[in-house]
């Protein structure tokens, strides 16, 4: 189903300046506020797959999202997509052809419809944009094939976006990420926004575009079942790191890194009704001042004083035999300090 | 085809929230219905009025400071009196009117064209134009906007010393429209602020949009809505400010009176007992003005959705 790398992110920094105003600073005698929302991540999506990166909110893995479409400048690092630097993007340089197969989709599906445009405009505007068409007709024509491709009616785009619902809206907005004929799409909480019954909708609908078309995703979400619908590799984040990534079958029945191992107790499931489950404890450090060594130190149960100074790379578990690209950064783990029993994790399989 | 495609609009902006509140608020039919009176009359002046004020040939000094038709010594021929150049009162008030809407309504527009404009291009690109923008309305802010009238205007005079009187009326809208733009600015950069965060800019962005047709096509008619409310109430502070600078005599010539003029010229005959060149006018300033202010304090509400019930 994989085939050779599409997208490579290398040591990718993304630092934002929340400093105050140059005047009240300089009168308070403060330095300046640097927050560090994405901090030296690398990771390689192969052609065909489906990367999932889930984290708790404010890890940083929008940034990544707006970072890989250009949205953002790099700090620092590079990313590239079929060889091609996609950093020349957020400085309104790059080849067009780039902006035409990477698009994104959205995570408010209220808040990415321009509300004065009718839908067929909205769909279109990638279209004229990219001078893809030529003629009225032709678009048109395009158009209604698009809507009819993410199970909505040709005629619907005479309707303004108010007149759909958030999962009608979300199909619009696939279909006008789909425009431009795109190879790549980054999805950004995609069904966050929406109700459980229609997630499913969207997600299957997703999945059938991906046969269908080739797509490669970087699937973005907070939530670990619906990345274990769609996903093939996981990544997991934690204060704009990645700390753990590996296989979907892998980091679900196996996972190494205590923050993984976490996140994983706190699904909701219905066979555990009625017991209480093991919350993740304690809250995310402020990420302005990220604490020392291990980020995750002050809410890990294993942590020790070489978590507390040492920040631990990402590297292969010892005694892995599983793919190459399991990695997961943990002294913990590294050190053989954890037990890696396999556990039973009950999803909802297959919506 | 078109026909049918006419009706269907006018069906839907009859169905529309904005016309189901207007025809529910007694006030603002009313301030309409004033407002279109106002406007119709002064449009149509030289077909309404009983006499042409500015054509000498019909002026008659003999016919001077006769007062109002239902007072002693009046005629029907004058039915608000005259002024001092035997000028029908009604008629001058028609044609000033016309003259004070038209700057009134001018001056707006080039405000709002200016102040829409530096107000976009603040909120969207930020940083070091926003500051500037800013800074140069914050200090515009600190002086009278009747200041920067004069302050236009007199150098209006200094350069054109002979074209002025020709000019007067474009040095008027531009005096008024200069000092009436940071209003609209602050306003649209607030909410463009807003919008540039949303996600469709952001996909706009995606599809490689250059940044200008983004502002224009996505952001503008989504700031656009208190524009409108501020447009309207701004237009009758135009009319004030017009009037106040021509009373005090910089502003359109006295050939050419509009309602300022006039109630200037007839206050000089207020303490010689004709008081009847001063107050009509200045009945006929308030009624607009008014009607004015009404239709845009509804609008206000009716476009506030916090108000809508």
């Amino acid at each position: 189903m994989s085939g050779p790398t599409l997208l490579q992110v290398s040591r990718v920094t993304k630092v934002f300046d929340v400093s105050p105003p140059w005047s009240a600073r300089v009168l308070a005698r403060q330095p300046r506020l640097l927050l560090h929302a994405v901090d030296d991540v690398s990771f390689a999506i192969r052609r065909g797959e489906t990367l999932g990166l889930v984290g708790e909110s404010g890890c940083g893995k929008s940034t990544v999202a707006r970072l890989i479409v250009g949205l953002y400048r790099l700090s620092s690092g590079t990313i590239t997509y079929d060889g091609l630097d996609v950093g020349a993007l957020a400085k309104g340089r790059g080849p067009r052809s780039l902006r035409r197969k990477l698009q994104m989709i959205f995570q408010d599906p209220y808040a990415s419809l321009n509300p004065r445009w009718r839908v067929a405009d909205i769909v279109a505007e990638p279209i004229r944009a990219q001078r893809l068409l030529r003629g009225n007709r032709s678009i048109r024509a395009r158009v209604d094939a698009l809507l009819t491709q993410v199970g909505l009616a040709a005629a619907d785009g005479q309707k303004y976006p108010h007149q759909f619902s958030g999962g009608q809206r979300q199909r619009i907005s696939i279909a006008r990420a789909l425009a431009s004929e795109p190879e790549f799409l980054v999805c950004d909480e995609p069904t966050s926004a929406l109700d459980v019954s229609v997630q499913a909708q969207v997600l299957n609908l997703m999945r059938d575009l991906q046969r269908q078309l080739g797509l490669t995703y970087l699937f973005i979400s907070h939530n670990l079942a619906v990345v274990h619908h769609v996903a093939d590799r996981v990544g997991v984040m934690y204060l704009g790191r990645i700390v753990e990534l590996a296989g979907k079958a892998t980091l679900f029945t196996r996972p190494r890194h205590p923050y993984t191992r976490m996140l994983l107790d706190a699904i909701p499931d219905l066979a555990m009704t009625g017991k209480s489950r093991v919350p993740v404890a304690g809250e995310v450090p402020n990420p302005l001042s990220p604490p020392s060594g291990c980020t995750f130190h002050p809410r890990c149960p294993y942590a020790n004083d070489r978590c507390r100074t040492e920040v631990p790379a990402l590297k292969r578990a010892p005694g892995d035999e599983g793919a190459a690209d399991d990695i997961v950064a943990c002294h913990a783990v590294e050190e053989s300090r954890l037990d890696v029993t396999p556990r039973v994790v009950r999803m909802a399989e297959e919506t | 085809m078109s026909a049918n495609r006419v009706a269907v609009a006018l069906r839907q902006s009859w169905d529309s929230d904005l016309a189901y509140s207007f025809r529910h608020s007694p006030y603002a039919m009313a301030a309409a219905v004033v407002f279109l009176l106002c406007v119709g009359s002064s449009t149509f002046a030289p077909w309404v009025a009983p006499h042409n004020p500015f054509d000498l040939g019909q002026l008659d000094l003999s016919n001077s400071l006769k007062p109002p038709m239902w007072l002693q010594g009046g005629e029907p021929a004058f039915p608000l009196g005259t002024d001092d150049q035997g000028r029908d009162i009604l008629s001058t008030i028609l044609f000033g009117a016309r003259i004070s809407l038209a700057v009134g309504i001018c001056s707006v527009l080039f405000s709002m064209v200016l102040g829409v404009g530096l107000g976009l291009l603040a909120g969207y690109v930020g940083g070091k134009t926003d500051a500037f923008i800013m800074r140069v309305a914050d200090v515009q802010l600190s002086f009278p906007a009747i200041l920067i009238a004069l302050l236009i205007d007199g150098v209006a005079r200094a350069l054109l010393p002979r074209a002025h009187e020709s000019l007067a009326f474009y040095v008027l809208v531009l005096s008024i429209g200069v000092s009436g733009w940071v209003q609209y600015a602050r306003t649209v950069r607030g909410s463009t602020l807003v919008e540039k965060n949303k996600e469709y800019v952001q996909a706009a962005r995606l599809f490689g949009i250059h940044p200008l047709a983004i502002m224009a096509r996505h952001v503008l008619p989504n700031v656009l809505g208190p524009v409108l409310v501020i447009g309207t109430i701004h237009i009758a502070t135009a009319i004030i400010t017009e009037a106040t600078l021509s009373f005090l005599g910089v502003g359109v010539p006295p050939t050419q009176p509009s309602l300022g003029t006039l109630i200037r010229i007839g206050n000089d005959f207020l303490f010689s007992g004709e008081w009847w060149v001063t107050l009509f006018p200045g009945i006929a300033l308030v009624v607009m003005v008014l009607a004015i202010n009404l239709l845009g304090d509804w609008l206000r509400d009716a476009l506030n959705p916090r108000l809508r019930t």
